[in-house]
Parts: C-alpha cells; sequence; structure tokens
C-alpha cells in the first residue's frame, strides 16, 4: 500500500500546497477528535484484588473461580478464590463473577503508530529507502498520540512489537505497551529484534503475487539468488565488522548488527513456503543465529525442521486465502494448531496496524482448527512474551509479572462474547474510551437512539 | 452471397492470370509452361478417396488431371513416384504469415503518461483505435520468404493471413506460400472479417478490461446499423465494418468461456462466428458444441512440469497437471462431439513440432480421416477457398505434398511441397543412404575402416600397431562426397578427401586425397557391411489421458459427476429462521425439490434423507452483498467517467475456486460488482455459487438488474492514477452525475420523439433503466458531504439510489438515508486505510440499523467473504445489536436491498433451499460451516472435501510420476509456476488487452477500498 505513494515522484510547486492543504486537514479534525481527553492512566496507588472470574493465566491453564491481586504494577497473588479469603479494606476489591480475566494480548510484528492513514504519504513512518537497514528503528517514531492504539485496547490488545518493514533488512523493531505519554515511556524493550525479509521469486502468475511479464520464471530466481547472496555477505561483513577492532571508517549500518551478533537481540526472519523458510534457518544459524520465522504460510509442512532447529514461529494472519489453489481451503486457520501440536513454538500475528484489534479473533479461529482454547491464548500471550523475549515480565497471569491484564464479560477470543470492562496496563487502570466510541455516542446522541 | 463470391472469385483468377504479365522483365522473358506429369504414385485426393498407382498432371499452376492409366502427353516433364504419396498441401486457417506485428503500446504500470480518450489515428476513423475494421490484410501483406521455408516444410501449402490487431480487426486474405510475387500468391483477397477481445495497438485508454472489449465491440455493432441510415458523420471504420458483414466472420477467443463470450455476442447480433479456440475445448465440450460455431483449434500442448522437487512441484496446481494430460486428447473429444474444426500450427513453439503433436492427437483419440480433413478441406472451406485448394482435383491449384509414406505415420518424409505448381524440396527423394561401413583406402595412409552412420556422421578407426579411432567430419552435396579426419600420427594433420560416388548397390565412392604435408594421391571406399543400428532411444511418450476423469469445474475441489438436490430433512436444530418464529431450538427444517418444504418441529421426513442436526445451527446461506470474485479479465473499466455500458455479466467466471472456498464459509450468494474507479461504474451481476455450473447457469435467474456508482478517492483517483481524468473533486463528483443523467433524459426523449434515427447508446440505455426504475443503484461512498450530494442529485434528476455501499459514514447521515428509502451495505470494522476512512466506525452497522435502515455487512475481499458470519458477530461486538438481527446482516437485509427477498434471505416454506449447517452459533468465532446448500443442492459438505482433499491427492501423485516419466524419456518440462486466481477488490486496476492482467494495486495491499 504505501510503497504505492513513494513511487509518486511529482514535485512541482502544486504538491506542496497540496501537503499544506493535507496538513491544515489532519490538524483539524485532530482538534476535532484528538481523544485529547483520553490520557494516560497514573501508577498504580492501592492493591486491587479481582475476585471470582474465569481467570486464564495465559500459561495454558484455567482457574474456574479464581482471584487476582496486584499491587504496584505487578502481580502479587492468582489462585482458587475458593481456598482463600481477603479483607474487604485491604485494596480495591473488584467482584468479577461470571467474568473473565486475561493476561493482556500481544500484537507482534506490526506497524503501529507508525502510520496513520494508509494512503497519506506524510503519515507512514514504517519503510525507509534502501535494501539494508539495520540502523534504522521503529521506536523513535512510534506516535503514542495516533488514534488507533485506543481502538485496540477496548479489544484487549495492551501490548505490540512495532517493527520497520521493506528492504531485506528493515532495522529494528521495539515493544511497546498502548497507554503512554511518548515513546520513552511506551518502550517495555527497546530494539528487541532485527527483521529481515527473507527475498522470495514468486510462485504464481495472477494475482497479487508479484508475477510482472519481462521476465520469465528462471529470470525470477536469479534475481532471487542475487538478493540471497546480497544478504550473505551483508551479515558476514558485518559480523567480521563487529569481531574486529574499531575500524577507521565507522559504517553505521554494519555497527548497528553488533546487538545481533552479540546475541543482545532476536533475529525475525519474514518466510513463507517451506523452502524459503528452511533457507532462511539455515542461512541464520550458519551465523550462529536461531531466527523467529515470521509469516510461515508453509511452515506446517516442516514441522519437524522446525522442532528440531528449535525454531519459534509468529504465523501471520490465519484469516487468509490458502496459498495455493490445490490446498485445504482451511489450511491458514489450522496451521498454528499443527504447528503448536508438533510441539513448535509458535504465537500469531496479523497484517498492519488498525487491523491489530481483530488479533484476539485470530486466536479464536486457532481454537476452532485444532487446538485447545486455552492452548490458544497462548499463542497470543505467552507464546509470543516467550517468543519475544519478555515473557519475564509480561505474557501470563504469575506472581512477579506485570500486572497487564483485562476483565471480559465473555469469552474474549471471540467477536459476540469479547467485551472488555476494564483494563490494566502494568497496574495502571487504563481508559477504555477511543475515537471510535466517542463518534458513536455524538452520533446515538443525534438520533436519539441507544 | 453466392453471386458475390462467385464475382470474386472470377476477378482473382484474372488477377493471377495477370499477375507476372503487369511487370516489367529486364532481359528476355522465361516463361515456362510448368508441365509436368506425377507417375506410379498412392494419390490421397481427399480424405474420402485413394488412388493407387495414380498419375497426376500438372500445367502451369493448376491440376490438369488426376486419375490411373492417364496417358501423359508429350512435353511433359515425368516424375516417377513409385512408392510414394501424394497429398493436398496443407491449408491453416490462422496464421500471421507476412504480417509486420505492431508493438502494442505501453500502458499501465506506474503510466504517467497522459490519458488517452480517442483515436490518435489521422483520418475519419473510428473513436477508439481498437476498432480497425479498415485493416486489411491485402494491403499490407508481403513474402516472408524464411516464414514460407518453415510452412512448407511442415506441409502447408495455403494459409489465411490475419492482421491480429485489435477488436475488430478487418479483413484477413489467404495467400499460398508460394515465394515468388504477392501478385501470384493471393488466393483470397478478403477472407474474413476479423475480431478478438484484445484491444492490440491501440494507445486508447478504452477499454481496459475484458467486459469493456465487449461493450466496444456490442456499440460498433449497434453505430454500425446506425451509421447505415444516418446523413451526419462519414467514418471509414463504420463503413468498412458494414461492408464486411457478408464475409465469414472469425473471432479469436482462447478459452472455452471466452468461446461462450464471443457466440454471445455474435448470437446477439445475428451472427454465427467462426472462432479461434484455445485448445482446451474438451473440459466443456457440450457448451462448446451448444455453439453451433466452427472452430479453428491448435494443437500446442503445455510441456510437462518439472516436478522433481516435491517442494517445487507444489506451486503446480491440479489443473495445470490435468490440462497437461488432456490437451492432445482435445482434437479427438471435438470429433466425438462432431464439432466442424481446422486445426492450426499457430501457438506453437516451433512449427516443426507440428506433426509430432499431431500424431499424439491421433494417438490420443482424433482419426487420420479428420486429422486430413481439418488439414485441409475443412480450412479451405471455411476460407471460401475450397475451389482451388483443400484436394487434389481437376482445375485446382498444384498444390501437393509428395511424401514417402502415410502422411501421418512417424516415420513418414515429406519429399516436396509443390505450391502452385513450383516445386519445393524438402527432404530429397532420389538419394542413396551412404550409412554403412566401408573399406577405405588411401594413398600414403594405408588401409582404414569408414563408418557412415547418419547425413553428417562418420567415423574412422584403424586396427593394429597404429590403433587409432576418431571422428570424421563428412559433407556431402548429390553424389559429391567430402570427408575429412586427423589420425594424429602416420601420417600427422588433416587428411582430406574429396570424391564421388562411383556405383551404387553396392556403394563404392572414390577421389582424390591430400594429406597435410602436400601429399596429393587417391582413395577409395567400398562397402563392406551395413552398420550395426543403435538401439532405438524410445521417443518420450506424450502425454495421453487413459480414461483421466474430467470434473466440473476443470479445477481443484471440482466433481466428476455434478451434485443434485437432495431432499433432506435436517433434524434437530438450532433453526436461524429470519422470519417471526426467530430462533427455533431444537427445530427440523426439510428442503425438497430445490426448495425449503417445511420448517418446524417434528417435521415427518417423507422419501426425504434425514441429517441429525442435534447441537447445530441452521441458517439461510449468507448474501454477499459486494463480491468480486468469479470474474474475469478485470472488475473496473476505469477509463472513462462513465461506463454504465459494461456488464459483469459479460466475464463471469466459473472455474474460479472462489467459489468453492465461499461455499465453505457458508456463501451462497453473491452479488458482483464493477469496481470504485470511475463516478458510473459498470452493471451488476448476481450469482448464485452453484460450483461447477457454467457461468450463464451461475446467474441468479429473475433478479432485477443493478449497477454500481461510486464516490470519493477512488473516483477522483486521489491515490493512484494519472489525475488527467474528470473528475478529480467531489465537485467534479456531481457534475458528473448531473451531466450524465441529464444527457440521458434528453437522450430518452429522443428516442420517444425520433425513434429509430437515434444512435443507440448503451451506456445511456442504462442511465434511462435506471431513471424507470428497471435498473437499481448500488453506490460506493464514504464521507457524508457526498452521501448526501448523491442524494440530492438523485432527487433533482429524478431516479433513486438503492444502496449505498461501503458507506462508511452512513451513521452521520442516516436519518437522510432513511428518508429516503436507501440501503446501506458496509464493512464491520474496516478504517484508517485511507484519509477518507479516518473516521469510520465500527458503531456504523449499529447506528444505521438502529435509525431503521436496512443494513448490511459485506465484504469486498475473497477471503472476509467466507467469514462474513463473523463480521456479522462484530455487530453484536460493536454495539449490541441481538443476535438474531445481526445474522440478518449478512442474510435477510442483503436480500432485501437486492430485491431477492421473495426467493432467499429466510427459512421461509417456498422459498430456494439455500441453506446452511453450522457446527456452532454462526455469530461465533468457534463456528464452521458444514454443509452448504444451494439450491438443495449440497455443494459444501466438510466431510466430502476431506474426502476430495485425499482423491486429489493421489490424482497428483498419479500426474507427478507421469511427468517424471516423460521428463526422464527425454520430454521437455518447464519449471513450475502455478496459477492464482487474480483477487479483485474495489480498486484493482488492470489492463487486460495483451492477454494478462498487469494489476496496478500493491503488492500485499489490503484488499479494501
Amino acid at each position: 500500500m504505501a510503497s504505492k505513494q513513494f513511487k509518486q515522484k511529482k514535485e512541482d510547486t502544486t504538491m506542496n500546497k497540496k501537503i499544506l492543504t493535507l496538513f491544515l486537514a489532519l490538524a483539524a479534525s485532530a482538534s476535532a477528535f484528538g481523544q485529547a481527553n483520553i490520557s494516560p492512566a497514573k501508577a498504580q496507588a492501592k492493591k486491587v484484588i479481582l475476585l471470582g472470574g474465569v481467570v486464564h493465566t495465559g500459561n495454558g491453564q484455567v482457574i474456574n473461580n479464581g482471584y487476582v491481586v496486584f499491587e504496584k504494577g505487578k502481580i502479587t497473588g492468582v489462585g482458587d478464590a475458593t481456598t482463600v479469603k481477603f479483607a474487604t479494606n485491604d485494596g480495591e476489591m473488584i467482584n468479577v463473577n461470571g467474568k473473565h480475566v486475561y493476561p493482556g494480548f500481544i500484537a507482534p510484528v506490526n506497524t503501529l503508530g507508525l502510520v496513520e492513514y494508509e494512503s497519506i504519504k506524510a503519515t507512514l513512518d514504517f519503510q525507509e529507502i534502501g535494501n539494508l537497514n539495520p540502523h534504522i528503528r521503529s521506536l523513535v517514531a512510534y506516535n503514542t498520540d495516533s488514534k488507533v492504539p485506543a481502538t485496540l485496547r477496548s479489544n484487549g490488545v495492551l501490548m505490540a512489537q512495532i517493527r520497520p518493514s521493506g528492504g531485506a533488512i528493515s532495522g529494528s523493531s521495539s515493544i511497546v505497551q498502548l497507554d503512554a505519554w511518548n515513546w520513552e515511556d511506551a518502550a517495555v524493550k527497546t530494539d528487541d529484534g532485527m527483521h529481515v525479509t527473507w527475498p522470495a521469486a514468486p510462485r504464481f502468475r495472477g494475482g497479487f503475487a508479484g508475477f510482472r511479464p519481462g521476465f520469465s520464471a528462471e529470470a525470477m530466481a536469479e534475481r532471487t539468488q542475487a538478493a540471497i547472496l546480497e544478504l550473505n555477505s551483508f551479515f558476514a561483513e558485518a559480523k567480521a565488522y563487529n569481531e574486529g577492532a574499531k575500524p577507521a571508517e565507522t559504517n553505521t549500518r554494519m555497527a548497528a548488527m553488533a546487538k545481533l551478533f552479540k546475541g543482545e537481540q532476536k533475529l525475525y526472519i519474514a518466510a513463507n513456503t517451506q523452502k524459503e523458510i528452511v533457507a532462511a534457518v539455515s542461512f541464520a544459524k550458519k551465523f550462529g543465529i536461531t531466527p523467529i520465522i515470521i509469516g510461515g504460510g508453509e511452515a506446517y509442512l516442516i514441522t519437524d525442521f522446525l522442532k528440531q532447529n528449535n525454531v519459534p514461529v509468529i504465523v501471520n494472519q490465519p484469516h487468509s486465502l490458502p496459498s495455493n489453489i490445490d490446498d485445504d481451503v482451511n489450511m491458514p486457520y489450522k496451521n498454528a494448531a499443527i504447528l503448536y501440536n508438533a510441539g513448535v513454538t509458535v504465537a500469531v500475528s496479523i497484517n498492519d496496524f488498525w487491523q491489530q484489534r481483530n488479533l484476539p479473533f485470530m486466536a479464536g479461529t486457532v481454537a476452532t482448527w485444532g487446538l485447545d482454547k486455552e492452548k490458544a491464548l497462548q499463542t497470543i500471550t505467552l507464546n509470543t512474551a516467550k517468543i519475544l523475549g519478555i515473557d519475564k515480565t509480561t505474557g501470563s497471569l504469575e506472581v512477579g509479572k506485570d500486572a497487564t491484564l483485562f476483565i471480559s464479560t465473555g469469552d474474549a477470543l471471540d467477536m459476540k462474547t469479547n467485551k472488555i470492562e476494564k483494563a490494566f496496563i502494568q497496574g495502571r487502570d487504563i481508559n477504555l474510551d477511543n475515537l471510535h466510541k466517542q463518534l458513536d455516542k455524538k452520533f446515538s446522541d443525534k438520533y436519539t437512539i441507544k | 452471397m453466392k453471386k458475390i463470391l462467385l464475382a470474386l472469385a472470377l476477378v482473382f483468377s484474372t488477377v493471377f492470370a495477370f499477375a507476372q504479365q503487369t511487370y516489367p522483365v529486364n532481359g528476355s522473358y522465361d516463361v515456362r509452361s510448368g508441365q509436368y506429369a506425377f507417375t506410379n504414385a498412392t494419390i490421397v485426393v481427399n480424405a474420402n478417396q485413394t488412388i493407387s498407382n495414380g498419375v497426376l498432371l500438372i500445367k502451369n499452376q493448376v491440376i490438369q488431371s488426376v486419375g490411373t492409366g492417364t496417358a501423359i502427353p508429350k512435353g511433359y516433364v515425368v516424375i516417377d513416384l513409385k512408392g510414394k504419396y501424394i497429398y493436398p498441401s496443407l491449408v491453416d486457417a490462422f496464421t500471421s504469415y507476412g504480417i509486420t506485428v505492431e508493438a502494442a503500446a505501453q500502458r499501465g504500470f506506474g503510466g504517467q503518461r497522459q490519458s488517452i480518450f480517442t483515436s490518435q489515428k489521422k483520418g475519419a476513423y473510428n473513436w477508439n483505435a481498437a476498432i480497425r475494421p479498415e485493416m486489411e490484410v491485402k494491403t499490407i501483406f508481403s513474402i516472408d520468404t524464411k516464414k514460407a521455408d518453415d510452412l512448407r516444410k511442415a506441409g502447408f501449402g495455403s494459409v489465411n493471413v490475419i492482421n491480429r490487431d485489435g477488436i475488430a480487426r478487418g479483413t484477413s486474405a489467404a495467400v499460398t506460400l508460394n515465394d515468388e510475387f504477392e501478385h501470384k500468391v493471393m488466393l483470397k483477397d478478403q477472407t474474413a472479417a476479423n475480431y478478438s477481445f484484445s484491444k492490440g495497438s491501440s494507445t486508447n485508454d478504452y477499454p481496459t478490461s475484458l467486459m469493456g472489449s465487449i461493450a466496444l465491440l456490442r456499440q460498433t455493432y449497434l453505430d454500425a446499423a446506425w451509421y447505415k441510415n444516418q446523413k451526419e458523420e462519414y467514418n471509414i471504420s463504420l463503413d468498412e465494418f458494414n461492408k464486411q458483414q457478408n464475409l465469414p466472420q472469425i473471432f479469436e477467443a482462447d478459452g472455452w468461456q471466452n468461446i461462450l463470450r464471443a457466440d454471445k455476442i455474435g448470437k446477439e447480433f445475428g451472427k454465427q462466428y467462426i472462432i479461434k479456440a484455445g485448445g482446451d475445448e474438451y473440459q466443456r465440450i457440450d457448451a462448446v458444441k451448444a455453439t453451433g460455431a466452427s472452430l479453428i483449434v491448435p494443437i500446442a500442448y503445455p510441456k510437462a512440469y518439472d516436478v522433481e522437487d516435491p517442494a517445487e512441484a507444489r506451486n503446480v496446481t491440479l489443473a495445470q497437471m490435468k490440462a497437461w494430460e488432456m490437451a492432445s486428447s482435445n482434437p479427438g473429444i471435438l470429433e466425438k462431439a462432431g464439432i466442424n474444426f481446422a486445426l492450426t500450427a499457430f501457438g506453437l513453439d516451433n512449427t516443426r513440432e507440428f506433426w509430432a503433436n499431431i500424431r499424439t492427437a491421433i494417438e490420443s483419440g482424433l482419426t487420420e480421416k479428420q486429422a486430413l480433413l481439418s488439414v485441409t478441406e475443412v480450412p479451405a472451406k471455411l476460407l471460401g477457398i475450397s475451389d482451388k485448394v483443400g484436394s487434389i482435383e481437376k482445375g485446382k491449384l498444384a498444390n501437393f505434398l509428395i511424401t514417402s509414406d502415410n502422411l501421418f505415420k512417424s516415420t513418414n518424409i515429406i519429399h516436396e511441397n509443390w505450391v502452385q505448381g513450383k516445386r519445393y524440396i524438402v527432404n530429397k527423394m532420389d538419394v542413396s543412404d551412404l550409412k554403412g561401413i566401408y573399406n577405405l583406402n588411401v594413398d600414403g595412409v594405408g588401409a582404414l575402416t569408414l563408418k557412415i552412420t547418419g547425413p553428417a556422421a562418420a567415423s574412422i578407426e584403424r586396427t593394429g600397431a597404429d590403433s587409432v579411432k576418431t571422428m570424421a567430419t563428412l559433407g556431402r552435396n548429390g553424389d559429391w562426397v567430402t570427408l575429412s579426419f586427423n589420425l594424429k600420427k602416420n601420417p600427422k594433420g588433416d587428411v582430406r578427401l574429396t570424391g564421388y560416388i562411383s556405383a551404387e548397390s553396392p556403394i563404392a565412392m572414390k577421389g582424390e586425397s591430400a594429406l597435410s604435408d602436400g601429399t596429393e594421391g587417391k582413395w577409395t571406399a567400398t562397402f563392406k557391411e551395413a552398420g550395426k543400428e543403435a538401439p532405438k532411444k524410445e521417443e518420450p511418450k506424450p502425454a495421453i489421458a487413459a480414461n483421466a476423469p474430467l470434473v466440473y469445474p476443470f479445477q481443484s475441489f471440482g466433481n466428476e459427476v455434478l451434485p443434485k438436490a437432495e431432499n433432506v430433512l435436517l433434524k434437530n436444530a438450532t433453526v436461524w429462521t429470519n422470519e417471526k418464529d426467530g430462533i427455533l431450538q431444537n427445530a427440523d427444517v426439510l428442503l425438497e425439490g430445490g426448495k425449503i418444504k417445511a420448517v418446524g418441529k417434528n417435521l415427518a421426513a417423507g422419501s426425504a434423507k434425514v441429517i441429525d442436526a442435534t447441537g447445530k445451527h441452521v441458517t439461510p446461506g449468507v448474501i454477499d452483498e459486494h463480491s468480486h470474485i468469479a470474474g474475469t479479465g478485470g472488475i473496473n473499466e476505469g477509463a472513462q467517467s462513465v461506463s454504465s455500458e459494461v456488464r459483469i455479466g459479460d466475464i463471469i467466471n466459473s472455474e474460479d475456486v472462489n467459489i468453492y472456498r465461499q461455499l465453505a464459509g457458508g456463501v451462497t450468494t453473491s452479488q458482483i460488482l464493477h469496481g470504485s474507479a470511475n463516478p458510473i461504474g459498470g452493471q451488476s451481476q448476481l450469482i448464485k455459487l452453484r460450483w461447477g455450473k457454467l457461468p450463464e447457469e451461475l446467474k441468479f435467474a429473475g433478479a432485477d438488474p443493478f449497477i454500481k456508482f461510486a464516490l470519493g478517492e477512488n473516483v477522483k483517483q486521489s491515490n493512484f492514477g494519472s489525475g488527467q481524468r474528470f473528475p478529480v473533486t467531489r465537485m467534479g463528483v456531481e457534475q458528473t452525475f448531473v451531466d450524465a443523467f441529464t444527457r440521458a433524459k434528453d437522450y430518452e426523449t429522443a428516442l420517444k420523439v425520433k425513434g429509430n434515427n437515434v444512435r443507440r447508446d448503451l451506456e445511456l440505455d442504462a442511465l434511462v433503466e435506471i431513471l424507470n426504475n428497471k435498473r437499481f443503484i448500488t453506490c460506493h461512498s464514504y464521507v457524508q458531504s457526498e452521501i448526501n450530494m448523491l442524494i440530492h442529485v438523485a432527487d433533482s434528476l429524478g431516479f433513486k439510489i438503492n444502496t449505498f455501499t461501503h458507506i462508511l459514514e452512513g451513521y452521520k447521515v442516516a436519518d437522510k438515508m432513511k428518508a429516503h428509502g436507501i440501503a446501506a451495505s458496509t464493512f464491520s470494522d474496516w478504517w484508517a486505510y485511507k484519509f477518507e476512512v479516518a473516521e469510520a466506525i465500527p458503531y456504523n452497522g449499529k447506528i444505521m440499523h438502529n435509525v431503521g435502515i436496512t443494513t448490511a455487512f459485506n465484504s469486498d475481499d475473497a477471503e472476509m467473504a467466507r467469514r462474513l458470519n463473523q463480521e456479522a458477530g462484530k455487530a453484536v461486538l460493536y454495539g449490541g445489536v441481538s443476535e438474531e438481527d445481526a445474522f440478518k446482516f449478512v442474510s435477510l437485509n442483503p436480500a432485501k436491498m437486492l430485491h431477492i427477498d421473495n426467493k432467499v434471505g429466510s427459512l421461509k416454506v417456498g422459498k430456494d433451499a439455500d441453506v446452511v449447517v453450522w457446527s456452532d452459533n454462526p455469530l461465533s468465532i468457534y463456528a464452521k460451516a458444514e454443509k452448504t446448500f444451494v439450491d438443495g443442492v449440497l455443494y459444501w459438505d466438510i466431510e466430502k472435501d476431506a474426502q476430495k482433499l485425499k482423491q486429489q491427492q493421489a490424482e497428483r501423485a498419479r500426474l507427478v510420476q507421469k511427468m517424471l516419466d516423460s521428463k526422464n524419456k527425454g520430454g521437455r518440462t518447464q519449471r513450475p509456476m502455478g496459477t492464482t486466481p487474480t483477487l479483485y477488490n474495489c480498486e484493482t486496476a488492470s489492463d487486460f488487452s495483451n492477454g494478462f492482467e498487469a494489476i496496478q494495486t500493491e503488492e500485499g495491499g489490503h484488499h479494501h477500498e
């Protein structure tokens, strides 16, 4: 979507005028519905006890009549409510009888806060010029004032991994929580991963698969090989660069690879077909790195390989069409469940930015097509935290972890019953209002309807 | 008609009698009578008559007599053809021989070029350069000696020449493959008027789509009819178009669906096209036969895919594999069906493949007799040249082949191809075979053994002390022989021999020798024995489909036998009636004869099959108000702001796997819409998802016709395009509508007053239908200002808006929509993908519904369409719409806005049995569609699907093995490159014109807009 705008290189004075008009338009709409009244919540002041609900811990367990206690932003107790008694004056007691408590959902691999309107270039901050951009960092462009995050929180998505895209090496992602004044506040883990897109040859004619007339299948394969070679040499040179003495001339791109080779940063490689996945994993292993595969459309075909190599997979967009005409029409729904059941560590992601509010339902689909519901929940909570390397502090409802959680009146993985009443990020009782609710109210009031 | 042909024929015989005579000669004239007598031949006069031991006399360029025992007059050169055969030279009805193809104009692809609305051709021609009937092959044809040679070597003697450029392409001409004079070779200067769906070299923007091509052709027929009786305009193209209507009409339409499309247009205007087909007619032979069209059929078969790497093999689809296996059966299947068809070498990578492919077709079921007919008499007749070519008869042109054997035998050799009495040697007849082992003696070298294995393949061997074995270079020109080799020592350097054949049977050769040191001498070679034939390599077996089952559609998940309507009792389910009864617990639904027979508790099954649906939910089928599946060749005709003449109904593609995928999501009816590239788009087509039926059979019978309109950023081309097409603002959008409808009103008045003298305008016809409430509007819309605007325009010009689709700011003007009775079909939760959806909210559906608007959720996306039930579930999530009402968003409500709620949309007795059985509450993420019935036919069954997948695996494995065998035997392969259905959304702009679709939407882009 975004690159469309980049293709338009019409630089004349009318363009500047247009930008100005656009800017004014944006500014106007921002002041009209800027959500200025939705402020990040204050730090947790007193202990909170959620008592009596169905507690989905995110680690595969479910406690039917449970409790969750948290204080100063951290969980201090989780358990069976029938076995404990809480003093009524000990902090804020919230009765969650008949309701469900979940760890906050984590949306990995997306451009949330890096884009406001897909078709407006001025709002696009996720793709830099260039093919090898390890020095690019997403966090600094993350816009906490975007109207989008608030629309995610009200569906239970409380954290996200923000990553740049485009090129073979897109740069570093960071993990944020979705209730912050600025990107510094938002950061949960800075520069957590380096993002690579494995060069892929198009496999199909027609569709959006990238077939271009004038290129034979062989020519495309050659281009792909050349791209892989380029990636290989860059990694090899960057590794040598960072192992040797500091060279006289600094190369910021190569220097930016240091954390990756030191093991302080994870390597994410987007690859979809079985061959690409195997090639990507072998490539990373050559540099002593176990990568995380993102996308993984055909990962279900090579579960043994993935398991043997301890490669986790973030399956993208279970709600997509099968990659091949002959495939089981429901294959994309089943992929994550097959991987999970085969012993691969699997999480689930969803495209783009505003769509992240549908992440819970991706896990719901995984549950429908072959996975136990609590395990499906893991694919957007604890498994995601593990893969992202933040499971010490988040991802499940366990003592010592951040109190990033929410209360839903029903099953939060199902759109029919997902209804978030309250959500806490690091113990802070966040505002669940958003632009959409405000506009709903404005016009429902106009028509005097519910 | 006959008279005209006769007159033309007369003109022509004169032309070729005097052709050369008008040319002066530099020097003395050399006029020859060309009198030849061919004796002792087996003469195949035509497919039904063979003469043994026959005599053929020709004079100048015409056959004088054919028979046996003919006395040979004096003055004839006699050629003895004992043991040889004479066949008529072949006729190819479809070539571009002798035509320089104009390069297709660059279009699409980041097109920052000027928009071109009307033809740039100088002169009083058609407004659109793709309509170019004025192009006549006779005026641009020139002999191509190299190509002529290729074609003659394959046995062709005459061909039809088509200028394959444009939608109306003008006239073709038949020529012989004699290479002397254009004046001599012209057999018939106008064989046919030619057509296609491809705009070719035209630089006009319009049409960008297949449906645009069809609309343009349709309008051209109407314009030409009008042109005859008017005095306002002079138009060379229309004039020529009219003049060509009495000729045979050839339509190039590859693929059986395009055959049906072409035939349909033809029938609309009383034409029976001869159709140049694509070779896949076997897939729907009955439908092809029903067109009644004669066909010109290629025999270019797909190469096997290289499937050695299973990971790559995955990318070959079952349909591709089956097509590979079936392709050579096509001619035989056409024959069995009784279709009149010619075969063409067109489409072959190399003309040399022609005979191998013909023989494969024969092995796959084509009879030799039909094969001969299809390359001689049938094409000659189609082109109206059977008085001159196609058989060996007195008075016809001396166009014939001399062959060593039956033409269709794999060992047959074409020796000579005579065209218009001129002899072209393909493979010499009278050449002795030198193959064998010889005793070779060369002065100064001694005794050697010479082994000749082929026309230019020889080796030398010396035994004893200086034993050596080396290859030799053999050359031959008639009886003259040259040989050179290098023995390394004794002597050093090259030994070169030249000489001649001094004796036949046994063969002996002798001549002069030269060594590298300058020594000269003599050499002799005498025949010793025949060489041992190397075991003949087994020819790679062609792909022959021994009883391979056909499936309908010819696609993955196709059925060998189309499922039929069943009488079924769905027992003890939760039944969502969408009627007064609401949601019934433990209730039954009886389907009978494709209709809903009864809904209620404890129904008697009667003869119906009982399906226990305990714990299941039964609902009416999902209806998608906004879909772009099952179309082909582009769903946007975006070159002009108004394109109401184009019809999605013209381009329905029954083979789209997304039909099956959506059945798997409970969808039974879809409105296939034109895209949103322009304010007034094209006519919509409502279909039912009857997987396996023909395109016409998918259409929802008796439904009101609709049309797509659009507003906002897409029609302004805000985010793509050159920005040169009017309009580029919402202000201009208003005036586009005002202008179009004002013109439509004036047009309607003019029609009433002047009747037939008014030029029929298909674009305005559709708008007049809207004004008269005979066609209904679905309008793509986003922001409140434009919604309000169109409501006002409609009010002021007196038309109604039926539905706003997308309508993401409908919640801001819900009161106005309600007051006008306008329905809304929106997305559940899409926003932020462009500026006009900055304030799109998921509560939109709820607000409009609560205000009292008939509200639906639609897909505009092939993926989301299979989860519309879940999208309905979001009406519960965002705004708490009741479950019963929420499900109506994707069933009864779209049925109402499509005016089909009397047939579908609820479980009511008498309505169509479009029914889904779900595993769970259909609004839930946990629900799977287990069974989907359309008209009582079970098109989706989750259990049968699992079986089908297994069978498909087995079928794939069989075909993979067959392809591997073919590769191992030396058959050519191609790299696997699968196909994938083109996914359209509103914004997809494509350029169909060059036979591929250049999709301009971004890769990985989202599928809405």
